[in-house]
């Protein structure tokens, strides 16, 4: 656990910083107080406005691009820079589609289950047109029984099938946690290797707009513990169709965590096939300062926050983790060993989430190369209120994150 | 079979002053008291079968003195197998959870009968006989339950996970009901690959008020798959009997829309013709509840001693009216298909066999520290990771 969390508060002079997605509402000079934390009153420096960092002085326009410039390629597969080849644009979950749709035609042993998944063409659109291309049996439509077709897809890996099993938002499969953690997770151990589950779970979690508490859940921290799976999280069409490919090709099982609110963001990605390593970091901005280590949806966040950090002076680093079990601790190591400060951002709860265990590996690993101790900015254990005020209050804002890296830099 | 009332009383009368055992010897060898016959037999079902949505299999069944007398090998071998295995346990070289499935040998026995290895079979936690059954070793048995190397699943799984898949026998599951949904995805990826095979997923009294059951059934029936879903019901959830879990204890009535049969459990041959005719259904009507009525003459497990919540007269009472193996003895015998002295030898092999399994098994050695982490993932796209951080738990290993 992070051992020191000091309240933050975001105060009227972020000014500076260039309309923030949904932190106009944070401008309170209040200060918010955590029950058993030490808090402590923030100043923010008020040159930062003006004193633009020259060497990163691109940095602000080149953020745009740089979000989308990923790193992780499969050693055999082509070049990942977008700016190679035109490529096309699309929208995340066209993505998502496109990968699986790729997969699906070049092994049959793929299919698809799930609520809606078929003739609907899936909640989110991922799975759109697929049924009218592969029939209905490739891409079933389930009943309502989660714990049920989870279970039919774990019981069709083990003979040798590939199933993707849909969560049609990832709160649902914890009716599904039984066969996820027993059968799906343990079965390649108890079976001394005779089984193989090569199933990918996916779905759509994460807080979205007001959408209550139970269907704004981040299941990451409770499937974190479970031998056996592996967890990714994609956060830019690019990493989600390269993600998904590799998570089907994999012979272990895969969580694939979507977020609901990217599903439409817009980028260009290659023509030709890649995929992404299933274990590897993304660096997505290069810095000097500090480590900002976050994931999903957190990322633009992060980013937003980034903008505003360069215009004060600052160079952070920031990594997409997108492996959330287990961790790429190479990449991870590597940056910190530069920047000797880490900030963690993450949407789960502030207890046992991925940040909680993100710490703990980090402490014991690279403690000798961190100068300030490891700060981890996540949503606060509460329940996701449906009021939009307080939903915003419940996730790390930008203004936070900026706070937390001017604490760290101090 | 009359030549040889003929020969052994001939004998008797030329060669009385011999010892009987010459006289049986030499009967013997006019005859053969041991039938490999492959002619057909029929016998008929103490019970006729009760169907629900559907038309019952004749009670005659078709069988010959060469499965007969198999069938009493293997029921024989998985009641010694599962004797031995509770003096281990009380030995304590079996350790954790031992579920022992003697008195109900007939069903997995049965089921066998009737099906190829093609098909598939997954069941709870009570699976010792159903894995030799689909031809596992008992060396493998004895080993996987002492947690030695030499056991099926490296000794990591232990009794409650045996799998075998080239015999399609997959699992073993701790987690009662769980297997269900498991087997309705084996039926799915049969349907999938369009094979001409089906699934029996087994599964107990107390399993059949799981909610997953009734999503499976719901599943099953509706796209069709190819699945067999037997109810063994031994008439107790682990202390509790089932008229205090269940409203309706007619199991086999549960599928509503899904037909059923009851059949007698401790029955081999009515198992045999069940499933036969289950698989045949199966085939071209979608899935099909099967109850057998069978009993288990040990408590739940080997921490239950079964005695709590039913009477020894109840336990002894069953064992001499229904027992699968007796009953197969009195058709051998009524048959004359062996000896009562031959029969008695094949119990006597076989109690060697099994005290030589368990002695090799004693003897394979526990599971390396290094097989902690190995099948934790399969190895692919660098995966070699066990924790979080991609590190192992750093801890010397007793």
């Amino acid at each position: 656990m992070a051992t020191v969390f000091q309240g933050l508060g975001a105060t009227a002079a972020i000014t500076a910083a260039a309309n923030p997605l949904d932190s106009n509402k944070l401008l309170l000079s209040s200060r918010r107080s955590f029950p058993g934390k030490k808090t402590s009153l923030v100043v923010v420096r008020s040159d930062g406005s003006l004193n633009l960092n020259t060497g990163s002085s691109a940095g602000a326009r080149r953020l745009d691009q740089l979000v989308t410039n990923a790193v992780a390629t499969k050693a055999d597969a082509a070049a990942a820079s977008s700016a190679s080849k035109p490529g096309h644009e699309l929208l995340l979950f066209e993505a998502l589609r496109e990968g699986l749709e790729e997969e699906m035609d070049r092994d049959n042993r793929v299919c698809v289950m799930g609520e809606d998944v078929g003739h609907y063409g899936g909640s989110y659109k991922v799975t759109r047109g697929l049924a009218d291309k592969f029939g209905d049996l490739r891409v079933l439509d389930t009943p309502i029984a989660e714990n049920a077709f989870t279970g039919m897809g774990i019981g069709a890996a083990m003979t040798g099938l590939r199933p993707i099993v849909e969560g049609m938002n990832m709160g649902f499969l914890l009716l599904a946690f039984n066969q996820i953690s027993n059968n799906c997770g343990m079965l390649h151990y108890t079976s001394g290797g005779q089984f193989t589950i090569p199933i990918v779970i996916r779905g759509p979690g994460g807080v979205g707009r007001q959408l209550g508490a139970e269907h704004s859940q981040r299941l990451e921290s409770y499937f974190q513990s479970i031998p056996g799976i592996q967890m990714v999280a994609c956060s830019t069409p690019y990493n989600a169709k390269g993600l998904m490919k590799a998570a089907i090709r994999s012979e272990n099982p895969v969580i694939l965590f979507e977020h609901v609110l990217l599903y439409n963001l817009k980028e260009r990605i290659p023509d030709e096939e890649y995929i992404c390593n299933l274990e590897e970091a993304e660096m997505v901005r290069p810095g000097e300062h500090i480590t900002i280590l976050t994931y999903s949806r957190m990322r633009y966040h992060v980013m937003q926050a980034a903008k505003t950090l360069v215009n004060k002076g600052y160079d952070p680093e920031v990594i997409d983790i997108r492996s959330l079990k287990p961790f790429d601790l190479h990449t991870i190591g590597n940056s910190v060993k530069k920047t000797h400060r880490v900030l963690i951002v993450e949407e789960c709860m502030r207890t046992g989430g991925i940040g909680a265990s993100l710490t703990a590996a980090i402490n014991e690993n690279f403690i000798d190369y961190l100068d300030a101790p490891i700060m981890c900015l996540s949503s606060q254990d509460v329940p996701t209120p449906y009021a939009g005020t307080l939903e915003e209050f419940t996730i790390v804002q930008p203004a936070q994150i900026v706070t937390a890296v001017e604490q760290l830099c101090q | 079979m009359a030549l040889s009332h003929l020969s052994s009383t001939r004998s008797n009368r030329f060669l009385r002053p011999l010892a009987a055992a010459a006289a049986a010897a030499a009967a013997s060898s006019l005859c053969r008291p041991i039938s490999t016959s492959t002619e057909p037999l029929v016998i008929e079902t103490s019970i006729p079968f009760t169907p629900h949505k559907c038309e019952p299999p004749s009670r005659s069944v078709e069988t010959n003195p060469q499965e007969l007398l198999t069938f009493f090998r293997d029921m024989a071998t998985m009641r010694r197998m599962e004797i031995a295995a509770d003096s281990l346990y009380k030995a304590k070289l079996i350790r954790g959870f031992c579920h022992l499935y003697d008195g109900q040998e007939a069903v997995c026995v049965g089921m066998e009968a009737s099906i190829n290895k093609k098909d598939c079979i997954i069941t709870a936690y009570r699976d010792h006989c159903t894995f030799l059954g689909r031809g596992g070793t008992l060396l493998e048995i004895f080993s996987e339950l002492m947690g030695r190397q030499g056991g099926c699943s490296k000794g990591k799984g232990g009794s409650m996970h045996f799998y075998k898949k080239e015999s399609g026998f997959y699992g073993g599951h701790g987690i009662v009901g769980a297997q269900v949904p498991l087997g309705c995805g084996l039926a799915f990826a049969q349907k999938y690959n369009k094979d001409e095979n089906v699934t029996f997923a087994l599964y107990g009294d107390g399993a059949a008020n799981q909610g997953q059951l009734f999503e499976a059934l719901n599943i099953s029936a509706l796209w069709d798959l190819p699945i067999i879903l037997v109810c063994e019901n031994n008439h107790y959830g682990m202390g509790t009997a089932e008229w205090r879990a269940a409203k309706s204890p007619s199991y086999y009535k549960r599928g509503d829309y899904v037909p059923g049969l009851k059949v007698d459990g401790m029955d081999v041959l009515a198992v045999k013709q069940a499933c036969k005719f289950a698989k045949e259904h199966v085939l071209k009507n979608g899935p099909i509840i099967l109850e057998m009525d069978t009993y288990r003459y040990h408590g739940h497990s080997m921490s239950d001693p079964g005695s709590t919540y039913r009477t020894r007269d109840e336990i002894s009472g069953v064992r001499q009216e229904r027992d699968p193996i007796e009953r197969v003895r009195k058709l051998v015998l009524g048959h004359d298909l062996a000896t009562e002295k031959e029969l008695k030898d094949i119990e006597k092999e076989i109690r060697k066999e099994v005290d030589e399994a368990i002695a090799k098994a004693k003897e394979s050695p526990m599971p390396e520290p290094s097989e902690l982490f190995t099948n934790v993932y399969v190895k692919g796209f660098g995966t070699e990771s066990f924790g979080a951080d991609r590190k192992e738990l750093r801890a010397t290993l007793p």
